[in-house]
């Protein structure tokens, strides 16, 4: 029966751990997900590890060096389906910051020995390196979509992963926008909805956290009241 | 009027509230939070938002405090009655494998009373009747709660700045669609209501009520403060008929103008009273016993909504812009015999990059004249 049960894998890459342990912070769904997935590779919940294949791979954090860079081959190879989790693992994460800098020089100021790094000049997300099945954005993710997700799996149907705007989800859940009764600025009409409008539940505006909608008209935001690209042109202009 | 109007004191309305719980009905009404004028389930009427007013403005609401102690002299806010009687997420039905049972429908809904629907809203409610309930097939969840539903509207005497009923046929005055009618007269030192009923069940609750008879002046006062709403309207829509305009502007540049402003963020369809689109969503729980299919609110501004095998049909702004004004102000004749704009402002006002579907009517329109000059 046990053996039966499709086998379950956590892998890591450049990151803080926070996605991986928005699987652990699944505290009343845990057990749900323990009785239906063997688990088979998660260091962080436990030290056994079951050979491969795995049914299914969930993937947090970047690419950043070359070993990596080999790692999620191996990573692909074994796995039937794979779904990235969290900001790092989608879009490079905020060590992406070094893409547009000088990797050698941060190295310096941080590392006694600079010289025992190995480390690639980009961030890259693990869809630049592999195929991937399925995306969750955010930082970290939302634990409701990762167990949608992982219950379509299981069952084997299509899993909601909208991508449309924050916005969606505020007027869905009657949450006053903050942009125009408050003048906040918020980046949630471009931002990939998932999260359930957290941050204007609580009055604050979105910081953007699970990255670019479908097609978001970033240009369009500089119109908005309030809004930060306006703020950032202005800061341009002056100086 | 239908019926005589009689004068109520604002101290007698949580007698109205009171009558209508007693009756059975989940009372729901405006009140304030978070920075603006929200429906909510009124306990008494002590949650009413007594002294406060609205500023609206495209992309731009605040709540101000008044001078006076008016429960109705604000606009409203991005809800309406549509988040009520069409509500934003809805189960369709469940199923459990161990039972092999399956069950439609989502739960027996409260029957509500709403107090303080304004004549757009009546308007809007004449549209959504005709699109749920007009056809072969009835929509049972919106249906279901439009049956028992009780309604209070409350005519307007200050327009809010992004209103324009009047160009569509309306008006602050409610005509009929209602159980009670209102109009608040409020003064610095005294706040009354001139009421009628519209219906059989509203004659009854206003029976109930300690109301006197009103004289001749006061409803003259009312009628002209209405009046006056009218009149100061400033927005309006091109005086022209809108089908034709927007059947005519298919190919006009400005839709790439308006496509530079748009978010597509979808929230214009979402705070409209009339837009009704939904998709579904099928639910698991991790087991896989139970399952369920969910509807939920969708918009023309996903791109999803137009997803066909192999694709999206409306990928750009520019064409989900032009489908939304294109299907509220023109096609929608042709679907439901009226336009499915009530004038009620509230995409210019919850718009974040304050978008004016009546500035945007008024560029296809001078396009449109412009074009058929002759050379």
């Amino acid at each position: 029966m046990t053996s039966a049960m499709p086998t379950l894998a956590v892998w890591k890459f450049a990151s803080c751990d926070g996605c991986q342990l928005s699987l652990l912070d699944c505290e009343d769904e845990l057990l749900a997900v323990a009785g239906r997935v063997r688990v088979a590779h998660f260091l962080e919940a436990s030290r056994a590890v079951l050979p491969g294949p795995y049914d299914v791979s969930l993937v947090e954090g970047s690419i950043t060096t070359p070993d990596d860079a080999e790692r999620i081959r191996r990573v692909r190879e074994v796995s039937r389906t794979l779904v990235t989790i969290g900001a790092c693992a989608t879009a490079g994460g905020i060590q992406a910051l070094r893409d547009n800098a000088d990797v050698a020089e941060f190295a310096s100021v941080v590392y006694a020995h600079p010289e025992y790094i190995a480390t690639l000049a980009t961030s890259t997300p693990i869809a630049a390196h592999v195929d991937v099945d399925y995306e969750l954005h955010g930082c970290p993710v939302d634990r409701r979509q990762l167990l949608e997700v992982l219950g379509a799996l299981l069952i084997g149907r299509k899993p909601n992963i909208p991508a449309h705007s924050v916005c969606f989800e505020c007027k869905q859940r009657h949450n006053v926008c903050v942009v125009v009764a408050h003048g906040t600025p918020c980046l949630g009409p471009v931002t990939r909805a998932g999260c359930g409008a957290l941050c204007p539940a609580v009055s604050r505006g979105c910081y953007g956290c699970f990255g670019p909608a479908e097609t978001p008209n970033y240009a369009a935001l500089e119109s908005v009241p309030g809004s930060v690209f306006l703020e950032v042109t202005r800061r341009k202009e002056q100086s | 009027m239908p019926e005589e109007s009689v004068l109520l004191d604002v101290e007698a309305l949580p007698r109205l509230v009171g009558e209508l719980r007693e009756r059975g009905y989940t009372v729901i009404g405006p009140t304030v939070r978070d920075g603006a004028i929200m429906l909510a389930e009124l306990e008494s009427a002590a949650d009413l938002p007594y002294g406060w007013g609205v500023e609206t403005e495209a992309g731009r609401y605040r709540l101000r405090r008044r001078a006076d102690n008016a429960a109705f002299a604000h606009s409203a806010g991005p809800q309406s009655v549509k988040d009520i009687l069409h509500p934003p997420r809805a189960r369709l039905w469940s199923a459990d494998r161990a039972t092999g049972s399956v069950t439609a429908g989502p739960d027996e809904p409260p029957r509500y009373a709403i107090l303080g629907a304004r004549p757009c809203d009546l308007a809007a409610l004449g549209v959504l009747d005709r699109v749920f309930t007009g056809g072969a097939h009835t929509e049972p969840i919106y249906t279901a709660r439009r049956d028992g539903a009780f309604i209070v509207a409350v005519e307007c005497t200050e327009p809010g700045a992004t209103c324009f009923c009047t160009s569509m046929g309306g008006g602050p005055d409610a005509r009929d669609g209602y159980d009670l009618a209102m109009t608040e007269l409020a003064g610095e030192h005294d706040d009354r209501f001139l009421i009628r009923a519209g219906s059989p069940a509203g004659a009854e609750v206003l029976a109930a009520l300690p109301t006197r008879p009103a004289g001749t002046e006061v409803i003259g006062e009312a009628r002209a403060a209405v009046a006056r709403a009218a009149g100061a309207m400033t927005r309006s829509m091109p005086d022209e008929p809108l089908p034709d305009l927007l059947a005519a502007a298919r190919e006009s540049p400005h839709w790439t103008d308006v496509a530079a402003r748009c978010l597509t963020c979808g929230n214009c369809t979402m705070v409209c009273p009339t837009c009704f689109c939904t998709t579904t969503e099928d639910v698991t729980d991790l087991t896989g016993e139970h399952a369920e299919r969910w509807r939920r609110w969708d918009s023309c501004f996903d791109l999803d909504f137009s997803y066909l095998h192999g694709g999206s049909v409306r990928t750009s702004g520019e064409s989900r812009y032009r489908q939304w004004i294109s299907h509220k102000l023109g096609t929608w004749h042709d679907q439901f015999g009226s336009s499915g704009c009530v004038g009620c402002g509230r995409c210019i006002a919850w718009c974040p990059a304050g978008i004016d579907i009546t500035a945007e009517a008024a560029a296809l329109s001078a396009w449109r004249a412009s074009e058929e000059e002759p050379c």
